[in-house]
């Protein structure tokens, strides 16, 4: 089954009188239980092809189907239920909210997205953090947390409402290779034992080559998809 | 609702000491309007009761056309005894009264045989007119106050004319008055008391029984000039006035022309602007509170917005709904307004009972050392604090809206 299917999408930016085309023309599949990553300098087009798999933004040209809907059709609440729904997302910069612990942040989408009842609730949320390996760490707020642990809970936030597809934007990018590496080994972990497809964007060349597939993107073009093989040839 | 209150409560107590001085700002505000409230009431209800109490009752009725010629006290006007039965029947029927008095009120000549002045008449029933002015025992002065307030043959004087006549308690002195078919007819009479002004220096106001006033102005039959009634409360009177006015509807002297008037209080002494201006005043209070609130809310809730542009940013775009984006602030406006409200009603219920037990004494009228009862009456508060919460609400609007419509891709670019 395919996740995501573009065709001919592109997304064009008015700066001043000046036409930006951020996306140009793209054409790619990801298909279920993927795991790839959209490489690239910055200003490639990653975070803007992102956002529009997210419905947080709207191809200007083309189509885009996410898990079988054109997420171009969706209005602001109805892509907002989508996204609680079906997508989990995990940020560069963490964006845990602060004076919730981390077994609240995990529980945040379950509460305030999608009414899960209290029981159900943190049968799912103690999963999580033992998955994540935080459950010592459960009450600590944000502050208290090294940036690997936050990222941590960020990836257990973004799979706790058994998301179908989840959307990391530089994950790593905040974090020493190490840690970097010990998130992208979680969320391939979590990947391999939930079946939920992760699409991230990364320029860092390292971690890129812990995907599965490779989409690489300049100037807004899709330059070149390599299956993991390749990458590691 | 009950899902976004426990996490407005955490942001709100994320920026503490803002968080504080705003609640502060509200509790003085809230404590402020209503120290007001329970002191001008103290002052407003004393001297309301005062005055309907000691002379006015809390309304009178009249034959039609006598209030616009009250100060020449026409006797033409008053109400045959017929129509005093049928009004008395419809108080009897009124559950708010508690009593009432009938009184014959004229101009008269007040002699002591040496001197002469004028002097307006009252003639009452003693007990009635003391039931219906629970007061006007209490201001008779140098004379008799045990026993009826008045009885045949006798007369309550004015202090000011008492003195100026040289006359006291015991004395006898005359009254001369015209009757309605323009014979002047004289009684010799008793002064039981002299009487102090309820209101102030002045004031020529006499008292004799209703049957002496009847037999000086030789009236054949026992004619009335008003009724002054008094209500168990007096904030029913304008219902009370509009019950008997609708009752006295079939009492017309022609279609279209009522026979009979109903006045409440405020209609029938000055001292209802100074109730009024106290009312306007509170009114102006209230108004000032309602801004602090306003703008103190709305600043502090921009400020949350402003700050938090990243964090509206992730939750929207994890899949919150915007309305309950907007429920998470507006919650966060409501719990601020909602406890800063609750610790002004605990802070002025205190301040009151301070008050009361400091016991500041004030004088009004002729009477002094008027004790300040200052108290809350639970609508009144009720109705701040209704106030108070919905503006807080209300301040919060633009904010929380703001935060609902921010676009998420905007939002988490934010630095």
């Amino acid at each position: 089954m395919r996740v995501v299917e573009a065709q001919k999408v592109e997304k064009t930016y008015q700066a001043g009188n000046a036409a930006v085309h951020a996306v140009r023309s793209m054409d790619f599949v990801i298909d279920a239980g993927a795991f790839v990553a959209f490489v690239g300098p910055s200003g490639s087009g990653k975070s803007t092809l992102l956002n529009m798999i997210a419905g947080l933004d709207r191809p200007t040209a083309g189509r885009l189907t996410v898990l079988g809907v054109d997420v171009a059709t969706l209005g602001r609440s109805d892509a907002a239920a989508f996204r609680g729904e079906n997508l989990g997302f995990i940020f560069q910069d963490f964006n845990l909210i602060p004076v919730l612990s981390a077994y609240e942040n995990i529980e945040y989408p379950l509460l305030m997205v999608q009414d899960w009842p209290a029981a159900k609730r943190r049968t799912q949320v103690l999963k999580l953090l033992d998955a994540v390996g935080m459950a010592d760490q459960k009450d600590k707020r944000p502050d208290q947390l090294s940036g690997g642990q936050k990222q941590r809970v960020a990836v257990a936030r973004a799979l706790v409402a058994n998301a179908r597809l989840v959307l990391a934007d530089e994950p790593t990018a905040n974090l020493d290779h190490n840690t970097a590496y010990r998130i992208i080994a979680l969320m391939k972990a979590m990947r391999d034992e939930l079946g939920t497809s992760f699409v991230f964007s990364t320029h860092d060349t390292k971690i890129m080559s812990e995907a599965e597939h490779l989409f690489t993107l300049e100037d807004g073009r899709l330059a070149g998809s390599t299956a993991r093989e390749a990458a590691h040839a | 609702m009950l899902k976004v209150l426990p996490l407005a409560v955490r942001n709100l107590a994320r920026y503490g000491r803002r968080t504080a001085l705003t609640a502060a700002l509200i509790v003085i505000g809230v404590t402020a309007v209503l120290l007001f409230i329970a002191v001008t009431g103290s002052f407003k209800a004393l001297m309301v009761g005062q005055i309907t109490d000691s002379f006015l009752g809390s309304l009178q009725i009249h034959r039609k056309g006598y209030v616009a010629s009250i100060d020449t006290l026409p006797l033409n006007l008053n109400m045959p005894a017929q129509l005093t039965l049928q009004v008395e029947q419809a108080l009897r029927r009124e559950p708010e009264i508690d009593a009432w008095s009938p009184r014959v009120k004229f101009a008269a000549m007040f002699s002591n045989f040496l001197e002469t002045t004028s002097v307006r008449v009252n003639g009452v029933d003693p007990a009635r007119e003391a039931a219906t002015e629970p007061l006007l025992p209490g201001r008779v002065r140098n004379g008799a106050r045990e026993g009826p307030l008045l009885e045949r043959g006798q007369i309550l004087v004015p202090t000011l004319i008492a003195a100026g006549l040289k006359v006291n308690a015991g004395d006898t002195v005359v009254l001369v008055a015209t009757n309605r078919d323009g014979s002047v007819n004289g009684k010799t009479l008793e002064i039981r008391g002299t009487l102090e002004s309820a209101t102030g220096p002045g004031g020529r106001d006499s008292y004799i029984h209703i049957d002496d006033a009847r037999e000086l102005l030789r009236m054949q039959a026992p004619e009335v000039s008003e009724i002054a009634v008094r209500l168990r409360d007096l904030t029913q009177v304008d219902a009370v006035v509009g019950r008997l006015e609708a009752a006295f509807a079939g009492l017309a002297n022609s279609p279209g022309r009522p026979a009979l008037e109903v006045h409440g209080w405020q209609k029938l002494t000055p001292f209802a602007n100074v109730a009024n201006m106290i009312d306007l005043l509170t009114l102006f209070i209230k108004i000032v509170l309602l801004a602090i609130v306003l703008v103190s809310i709305m600043n502090v809730m921009i400020m949350a917005v402003y700050e938090r542009v990243r964090e509206i940013g992730t939750i929207a775009a994890i899949g919150t709904p915007p309305r309950r984006i907007l429920l998470l602030f507006l919650s966060e406006g409501l719990v601020l307004a909602v406890g800063a409200t609750l610790a002004g009603i605990v802070v002025s219920l205190a301040a009151v009972q301070a008050l009361n037990l400091a016991g500041i004494t004030y004088a009004f009228g002729q009477q002094s050392d008027i004790r300040l009862a200052a108290r809350l009456a639970a609508s009144e508060v009720a109705v701040i604090a209704a106030l108070v919460i919905a503006m807080g609400v209300l301040a919060t609007l633009q904010p929380a809206w703001k935060a609902s419509r921010m676009d998420p891709i905007q939002a988490l670019r934010h630095v």
